[in-house]
């Protein structure tokens, strides 16, 4: 067994960032998405950034799986940067290197993107590195709530999400089982031309599939033993609740937004 | 008199109307605070009649009567609540995200009150010892600690009647034993009338009463003990009989006769042990 | 072909902060031609051994020699095909590496992927489908229509198929009614005696472990806390019992008897008839003294 196994980035915690309700961190992110592309001079950009490194110590997320999580993008920002660096022929010409010539508003507007980027994926990233993904599957269940009007089936998904959820680690453990018993019977799933590899790869996704099928087979036989019928009347265990915490979050983020349109240029 | 919990009248059962039956004409009674285990080869009729107990499948011919009420499409909702059922895979049968979430999924879907419900999470994960893995999620327990969330779930409905199929098939020796201590002590204090249906002669020895199935038929209906001195019948289809029986049949061989035919260990050798004294 | 562990230790995800030592510092040996059996509880290595056993893992510390192979840090053959076409393993539940159209074409799938052409496989098939007890009829079928104890043959047939020397047996009758349960361990038994195989069978079952094992390997926590003959392993009670693990129902029934008569039957493997005759021995001797 596997229990280093860990579903999603979550790292667990108990700061005040993991113990707001999961519908105000989609909120306040949501809304953050959307004013980052307000700010437009040092003292806006400044603001967003002191909010983001803020929410990012008060999580206490140890600084590693944080840089874990932009490693994939850290690629996308160097590369916008040096774009804009290199196209952009704005304001006045700060340095000359053979043919090119890099002007400062092609500088400033780099960093002002790569600054833009780098806070979206953070803040991001905290919202996963707190919330368990139960949380996230709780908080879009309600949120969504209002389109059962529109016979869109909320419970229905929210399920179907935290059963995929509950079995990824079984089917990881089955697919890890299942390629070792192929292997044993000469299967090499390592080297070899590229076509036999991708062969390799139906020994191991047929019984996948067929354990799959099994197993969905035998849930659904032992939920239906257990009374369920649908979404229709039932009750729920697990509570989200907006504490003094969430409101408070939501006052401090307020004033964040209205610090943001007093400091940003006009005009 | 005792109350009569769970009633099978004549009934028979196949999937779809060409295929074989599975079950012919099978007709049995089960009691309040009784101890039934269901035996026979695999693909003897007798997960189906686990099945057939809570309207999971519905029979063709006779009817299933659990504590006065037929069951049919109109009745199974109450009667899911009247008898609980453990499955044999411990993974395809825990629905939450954590210890806690699968012990609530019934309760959920009966509109339990929150209240209430977190009672009853504390109670049942007590009885099955789950108690310190509330917030676990299932990938870190192991087999048998899964079956006994799988118990605590159905425990926490109160149903009648508490049906074990082929629960303890998948576990090791240790998980085997968790499970029956454990469903022993809640049977002795909560009174419900149990089913196991198993290949385990463990499980048998400690039931009340005995269903021996062959080929969809109810092949023999008796105590542990009766069914037991008759080796070469059960071996016929497909079973086996403990250490003890056959360990009582030769020593009737080897001119040892014991009188009534010992369950155990210790019968075994408290009727050697008079034999001794006695003559 | 012998199999020997020296000093061997594995360790999952080294370096890793989830580092774990799955075995520790394992010697034993097992002789070209016997049954051993391994039993330990889950989690006690039993797994990662099996994994040894074929170059599914490599020891990080130690070496393992199969036959003429050796695995360890210094010695990683590039190809472990040949060792797995000489070590045929049959998983828990190895129905469930079933995958082809036909019974025939997973059986030969293993072989096809080892290389037998095709003329010797479809010999082999016909060898094998019989020693499995199944019939010719299943060789067009697809392997999901059958039973699950025919699954069950079927996928034995196809490491059978391959022809190994060393057959790897992880709790072969798991979830099976008890005569399926002897059926496979008989016929596993009467393919050991016939091919002349080394057999390591993982087992949780003392009973299986006293019938057909020549020595008895007990794994506790990844290493090794008893090894010898059933006769030797079973006579230990205490110890076993201080690792949670219960000797074979007639030997806890011989404890029993002694501490009730006050007379020994030495436990030598005996069958239950023997068993029976002695007792009435001895109760015929007490009576007599009497």
């Amino acid at each position: 067994m596997n229990n280093a196994l860990i579903i999603g980035q979550y790292v667990p915690g108990d700061s005040l960032v993991h113990r707001l309700d999961p519908r105000t961190k989609i909120t306040i992110i949501f809304f953050f998405v959307f004013i980052v592309f307000l700010a437009n001079n040092i003292a806006s950009y400044t603001l967003l950034t002191v909010f983001a490194l803020a929410s990012m110590l008060t999580s206490r997320v140890p600084i590693r799986f944080i840089i874990k999580g932009l490693t994939p993008v850290w690629f996308l920002i160097v590369f916008t940067f040096i774009l804009h660096l290199f196209v952009t022929k704005e304001g006045t010409v700060i340095a000359e290197f053979w043919i090119f010539e890099f002007y400062s508003g092609g500088l400033i507007q780099g960093i002002a993107i790569s600054v833009r980027f780098f806070l979206l994926i953070l803040v991001t990233s905290l919202l996963t590195l707190t919330t368990t993904p139960i949380e996230i599957t709780d908080a879009i269940e309600d949120m969504l709530h209002p389109l059962n009007r529109f016979k869109f089936p909320v419970h229905e998904l929210a399920l179907m999400m935290s059963i995929s959820l509950r079995f990824i680690p079984t089917l990881l453990q089955e697919t890890d089982k299942i390629s070792r018993a192929q292997a044993s019977r000469g299967v090499d799933f390592k080297t070899g031309p590229v076509k036999d590899r991708i062969q390799a790869i139906v020994p191991l996704l047929v019984p996948l599939f067929v354990s799959a099928f099994k197993r969905a087979e035998e849930l659904a036989m032992a939920m239906e033993a257990r009374g369920y019928q649908g979404g229709e009347g039932r009750t729920k265990l697990r509570e989200l609740k907006i504490e003094r915490n969430d409101i408070f979050i939501f006052i401090l983020f307020a004033f964040v937004i209205a610090g943001l349109f007093m400091t940003r240029t006009y005009g | 008199m005792r109350k009569k919990l769970v009633e099978f009248r004549n009934v028979s059962f196949r999937y779809g109307d060409e295929g074989p039956w599975v079950l012919k004409n099978c007709s049995f009674e089960i009691y309040e605070n009784e101890w039934v285990a269901i035996i026979g080869h695999n693909g003897s009729g007798k997960s189906t009649i686990a099945k057939l107990l809570n309207g999971l499948l519905f029979p063709q011919e006779g009817e299933i009567i659990i504590d006065g009420k037929q069951v049919n499409e109109e009745s199974i909702w109450n009667i899911r609540k009247e008898v609980g059922m453990v499955f044999q895979n411990p993974d395809n049968q825990f629905v939450g995200a954590t210890v806690q979430d699968d012990v609530a999924f019934g309760m959920e879907n009966r509109g339990v009150p929150r209240e209430e419900m977190n009672k009853r999470i504390s109670e049942t994960l007590k009885a099955v010892r789950m108690q310190d893995y509330r917030l676990t999620e299932p990938h870190r327990l192991s087999g048998g600690q899964k079956q006994r969330v799988a118990i605590a779930s159905v425990l926490a409905i109160s149903p009648k009647v508490l049906i074990l199929d082929e629960a303890t098939a998948m576990l090791d020796p240790s998980g085997r034993k968790e499970i029956m201590e454990t469903v022993g002590s809640i049977q002795d204090q909560r009174g419900l009338s149990l089913i196991t249906i198993t290949h385990d002669l463990q499980e048998v020895v400690q039931a009340d009463r005995v269903i021996v199935m062959n080929n969809g038929e109810l092949w023999k209906e008796s105590t542990p003990r009766e069914i037991f001195t008759q080796k070469e019948a059960l071996r016929k289809i497909g079973l086996d009989v403990p250490f003890v029986a056959i360990l009582t049949e030769e020593l009737k061989h080897a001119g040892v006769h014991l009188g009534a035919a010992p369950l155990n260990h210790e019968e075994l050798l408290e009727d050697l042990w008079t034999l001794h004294s006695r003559t | 072909m012998d199999i020997t562990f020296e000093n061997v230790t594995y360790i999952y995800q080294q370096n890793t902060p989830f580092a774990h030592k799955a075995i520790q510092d394992l010697s034993f040996h097992i002789e070209s031609g016997s049954i051993v059996a391994i039993i330990g509880h889950t989690g006690s290595g039993k797994s990662t051994l099996i994994q040894h056993l074929n170059g599914l893992s490599v020891p990080t510390e130690g070496e393992v020699r199969i036959g003429e192979y050796r695995l360890s840090q210094e010695h990683k053959p590039k190809d472990m095909k040949e060792l797995r076409s000489r070590v045929g393993v049959v998983f828990q539940y190895p129905e469930h590496q079933l995958f082809e159209e036909t019974v025939a074409k997973d059986i030969a799938f293993g072989p096809q992927n080892f290389g037998v052409p095709e003329a010797v496989i479809k010999e082999r098939i016909k060898d094998v489908i019989p020693a499995v007890g199944l019939s010719e009829s299943v060789l067009e079928r697809s392997p999901f229509d059958l039973s699950g104890g025919q699954m069950r043959r079927v996928a034995i047939a196809g490491v059978l198929a391959v022809k190994p020397d060393v057959l790897v047996l992880d709790e072969p009758t798991a979830g099976l009614d008890p005569r399926g349960q002897k059926e496979i361990m008989d016929m596993f038994y009467r393919l050991h005696n016939e091919q002349d195989l080394t057999t390591v069978l993982v087992t949780h079952s003392m009973e299986d472990a006293l019938k057909y094992a020549d020595r008895i390997l007990i794994l506790n926590k990844g290493t090794k806390f008893m090894e010898g003959t059933p006769e030797e392993v079973f006579s230990q009670k205490e110890a076993l019992q201080s690792v949670q693990l219960d000797v074979p129902e007639m030997v806890q029934f011989l404890n029993r008897f002694e501490e009730k008569f006050g007379q020994q039957i030495p436990f030598r493997n005996q069958s239950v008839e023997e068993i029976a005759q002695m007792i009435q021995q001895i109760i015929k001797e007490l009576n007599q003294d009497e």
